[in-house]
């Protein structure tokens, strides 16, 4: 007997994505023009990228040193000897009639990320820009097209894996993991709104438990990790939806609408195109020397998933603040900072090396109050030194100052920089002293009678009147779970 | 002094100039106004004044199809109707940079796409040695203006024979490059893998002296490395120790007044001390067909950049595939559209080993057939071309009969190797051509060789007009 339930379960989902990268190099993949986003359209271009008659392509070093450092960064096996090919098609942004593109000999395969397995790395360029004009958005019915010949020619790569993922938040988390190992590397700014990260997922479904592979669905550029989560489980739905009504699930490249959720069609099978890919006689092979090859090598940076291990590792950070500080490689390198100026007794650095708790909560106010106060910028960048962090931080932990008043300091540490010792004295904000905060309690008891009658009757919540009382008379200063303690002690509750 | 130019090599007139007999720009003024005076239609356009900078060394024809930056370069195409580019293609570039101006742009088959220059798409050129016939293709017009005495010199490019080929057929000396001895930058491209180019001449000195200027690498062309050791003058005057192996010498297309002087020419080289003997070229047969598949391929993608959108005449409604329909129909002529469609269909999905991957094996076999015979021999030669000129309008209805005019000329660049044509003799009173190949980057050998056997055979190179 089949249920509804059970044969929904029969069926796991299988993902596998396609990456565009535009690499961050000065010029395009095969003229010298700068790249460039958001300028005058047709600024950035010459006879090369424009594709007139005559000119040649020749292949970026620095692009190719980029896509080497990705292709090591993936553990890929580097070919000896990698070729361009021509993809041959019509349209207004392809200036030539072909893009130039690797094909069957790309830079790299078989490497992976994380869990899954990447099937290859390639190079290739950039397509320009259309804006069409009209109610269609598209090429066709629209009044007029524009081209801006701008972005043509950007150098991309084009990161393939295997179908590995198994769920559209395994896919996110891998798109994520991608993001951050790239924008580490600085190969790329990975900006998927403006189009420097582009993500494709293929996507079927199979019975659970067998091997072979579903006919798949391409789902087109996702411009956010969140819709490509959405996307890939609208369409998931939608082949179980097939499948269960004895369909047969279509190859087709489809539309992910965010704002409906809806999937529409862009061409089925038998309208893809034949792309008639042949070797480019204009470029000579990518053979990387030794010295091309140790030249990558020595650029890669700690990769954030390295990182994130390391972290939880030797500082014995939770996993998920560790991967946190490592997706974010500025917030990290500043929490690496002040952790180091810590260790090497610089300001607050003694108190910090006393525990691992210290560890923690600098962790956490990395990830948490920096990002509330400077959002998605570089805290290298602001006023406040790591150090001075670190310093704030084992203040807290050390009772000289409580939580509420530390914020305060790293507002205007943050602003103005300094030391946070001499931003507590000049705003008078350590710490109340125990006999202060005796004689302050006293007069918060026999000012609120009313509470103190409650209290005794056994309502218990009326102490926060007294404690309330109290945090206003020392503006904060004093440990609400201290005042609290000796409220209670001297009520005998 | 001025009709005394015609009658001189480059090299003859360029020692006029630095003697102080006549100075450059009296001499491009004479060649500019010959070259107005062309009655051939050997030129699509002409200077139409002397440079500020008149240079050093007499002015060059230059095929239409070199990008030369605000000078009409259609390369003979309709599509490219009033296409004036903004750049210098590299070879020009290098001749400007040592004293030879552009006199003007030369006819030629459409995207250098013929054997006759009949394929031009601003019509054919006559054959200065009789107007009733073709001076061959694709460089056409730069050999008739060389020939009929209305450019000293001029640069064309071979793909398949287009520079030895209407050499041979105009009287005049061609040379074709090793592959990447020269830029392509600049050049529009027509079968990438084997464009190349090189200099078509009234002497093999001059022929070096171009060359001597052309070669090198340049950044621009991934492709380009340039002659190793650069090019000597020539200056040979035996062929004491050298063996020259010819083929196809009994070919059936082959004519009777083409062989005999072709054979006189053999026994020259025996008098200047060379030795001949046969040799077998066992897959050259397939050089056409191989050449035919290649070409077109690399040539359908080549040309899918007119499109009307960025360059040159837009036609249809605005409709965008009527767009892209409407212009490459108005725009290419009938040779250049039956050669896209046999690229694109040899490219396809399902044909794309049988045809392409097939003829590239047969490129392989070329080559190897060529390597070994240069084992045993220093040059392997042949006719140039299997007849003498032939009408205006002979083979226009048969495409393979035209194909069939490059059988001698194919092998070399399907193998990259070089490959000059001098004229040997007349048969029926039109020139034959003399052609002599040798390994990659043996120019300077090719040259002196050329040379020994152009003083031999004292060909007399004015046509009678």
């Amino acid at each position: 007997m089949t249920t509804t339930e059970s044969e929904v379960r029969a069926y796991e989902p299988v993902i596998g994505v396609e990456i565009h990268v535009q690499l961050k190099t000065r010029t395009k993949m095969f003229c010298g023009c700068a790249l460039s986003f958001g300028d005058e359209p047709n600024t950035h271009t010459c006879p090369v990228c424009l594709g007139h008659p005559g000119t040649l392509p020749v292949a970026n070093a620095e692009a190719v040193h980029f896509a080497l450092m990705i292709a090591m960064a993936f553990e890929c096996e580097i070919a000896p000897r990698s070729i361009f090919h021509r993809k041959n098609y019509f349209y207004p942004d392809l200036p030539k009639g072909y893009q130039i593109s690797q094909y069957d000999i790309p830079l790299a395969r078989k490497g992976r990320l994380g869990d899954v397995r990447i099937h290859r790395v390639h190079m290739e360029e950039d397509a320009a820009k259309l804006i069409h004009t009209g109610s269609s958005g598209r090429i066709h019915g629209a009044e007029t097209s524009l081209v801006d010949f701008n972005r043509g020619g950007t150098p991309l790569v084009e990161i393939v894996t295997e179908p590995d993922l198994r769920s559209p938040h395994q896919a996110a988390e891998f798109g994520r993991l991608l993001q951050a190992t790239l924008r580490r590397m600085g190969v790329s700014d990975v900006n998927m709104e403006e189009g420097s990260l582009r993500v494709d997922a293929n996507v079927s479904i199979r019975p659970a438990g067998t091997a072979t592979l579903g006919t798949k669905a391409e789902l087109k550029n996702m411009n956010s990790f969140r819709f490509l989560e959405r996307g890939i489980a609208a369409e998931i739905a939608r082949q179980e939806e097939i499948v269960h009504a004895g369909g047969e699930v279509e190859q087709e490249t489809l539309h992910y609408d965010p704002q409906s959720g809806s999937l529409t069609s862009l061409r089925s099978k038998e309208e893809a195109h034949d792309y008639r890919y042949f070797p480019e006689p204009d470029l000579v092979p990518v053979a990387p020397t030794e010295e091309m090859l140790k030249r990558a090598r020595d650029a890669l940076p700690e990769l954030p998933a390295a990182r994130a291990e390391r972290l939880e590792r030797d500082l014995e950070l939770p996993a998920e603040t560790a991967r946190l500080l490592a997706f974010r490689s500025e917030l990290g390198d500043f929490f690496e900072s002040a952790v180091e100026s810590g260790d090497s007794g610089a300001e607050g650095g003694a108190v910090l090396a006393t525990g691992q708790g210290n560890v923690r909560a600098l962790a956490n106010w990395t990830m948490n109050e920096l990002p509330a106060r400077i959002g998605d910028s570089d805290p290298a960048g602001t006023a406040l030194k790591p150090a001075a962090l670190a310093e704030l931080v084992a203040m807290v932990e050390s009772k000289q100052v409580s939580a509420n008043a530390a914020k305060e300091v790293l507002d205007v540490l943050v602003a103005e920089g300094g030391s946070p010792a001499a931003v507590v004295e000049a705003k008078g904000l350590a710490r109340a002293e125990s006999g202060e905060l005796v004689e302050i309690v006293d007069r918060a008891i026999a000012d609120n009678t009313d509470a103190v009658e409650k209290i005794r009757a056994g309502k218990a919540q009326a102490i926060g009147a007294i404690v309330g009382a109290v945090m206003r008379e020392t503006k904060g200063r004093a440990d609400g779970g201290q005042v609290q303690r000796m409220i209670s002690e001297r009520l005998g509750a | 002094m001025s009709d005394e130019l015609l009658g001189l090599s480059a090299a003859q007139q360029t020692a006029k100039i630095e003697s102080g007999e006549v100075g450059a720009a009296e001499v491009f003024e004479y060649w500019r106004g010959r070259a107005a005076r062309d009655d051939l239609n050997a030129y699509l356009w002409v200077a139409d004044e002397v440079p500020g900078d008149p240079g050093s060394l007499p002015p060059i024809a230059v095929k239409d199809l070199f990008c030369v930056r605000g000078v009409p370069s259609q390369a003979g195409s309709r599509i490219l109707e009033g296409y004036r580019p903004p750049y210098t293609a590299t070879s020009v570039e290098k001749l400007e940079n040592a004293g030879i101006r552009v006199l003007g742009k030369t006819n030629q088959d459409e995207f250098a796409m013929g054997s006759s220059n009949e394929n031009s798409g601003f019509g054919p050129v006559q054959n200065p040695w009789d107007t009733t016939r073709v001076p061959g293709g694709s460089s056409g017009g730069s050999a008739a203006a060389v020939a009929a005495g209305t450019a000293p010199w001029a640069i064309g490019t071979d793909t398949g024979g287009s520079i030895r080929q209407p050499a041979s057929l105009s009287g005049i000396v061609g040379l074709k490059p090793t592959y990447g001895a020269v830029s392509r930058y600049g050049m529009i491209a027509f079968a990438s893998s084997l464009d190349q180019c090189g200099p078509l001449t009234r002497d093999v000195t001059d022929a070096a002296i171009l060359l001597g200027h052309l070669q090198g690498r340049d950044p621009c062309d991934s492709t380009s490395i340039g002659i190793p050791g650069g090019v000597e003058l020539p200056s040979a005057e035996h062929l004491d120790g050298l063996r020259f192996g010819v083929w196809g010498m009994h070919e059936p297309g082959l004519e009777p007044g083409v062989a005999e002087q072709v054979d006189a020419t053999l026994a020259k080289i025996e008098e200047l001390g060379g030795g001949v003997e046969e040799i077998e070229l066992p897959n050259a047969k397939y050089g056409i067909p191989a050449y035919y598949v290649i070409a077109p391929a690399e040539a359908s993608a080549n040309l899918a950049r007119y499109d009307g959108v960025r360059y040159g005449p837009r036609k249809g409604n605005g409709d965008l595939t009527a767009l892209y329909e409407q212009s490459r129909h108005d725009g290419f002529g009938e040779e250049v559209r039956r050669r896209i469609m046999i690229g694109t269909y040899a490219l396809s999905s399902g044909y794309y080993e049988a045809y392409y991957g097939t003829a590239q094996k047969v490129r392989t076999k070329i080559a190897e057939d060529l390597s070994a015979a240069f084992e045993r021999v220093d040059f392997v030669v042949s006719p140039t071309s299997a007849t003498v000129a032939f009408k205006l309008g002979e083979r226009t209805q048969d495409p393979l009969a035209m194909y069939l005019s490059d059988y001698y000329t194919v092998p070399m660049p399907l193998a990259g190797i070089p490959a000059i044509s001098i004229p040997c003799g007349l048969s029926e009173g039109l020139p034959v051509g003399f052609q002599i190949a040798g390994p990659a980057f043996s120019e300077p050998r090719i040259l002196d060789a050329a040379h020994a056997l152009e003083q031999r055979i004292g060909f007399d190179r004015v046509p009678v007009r």
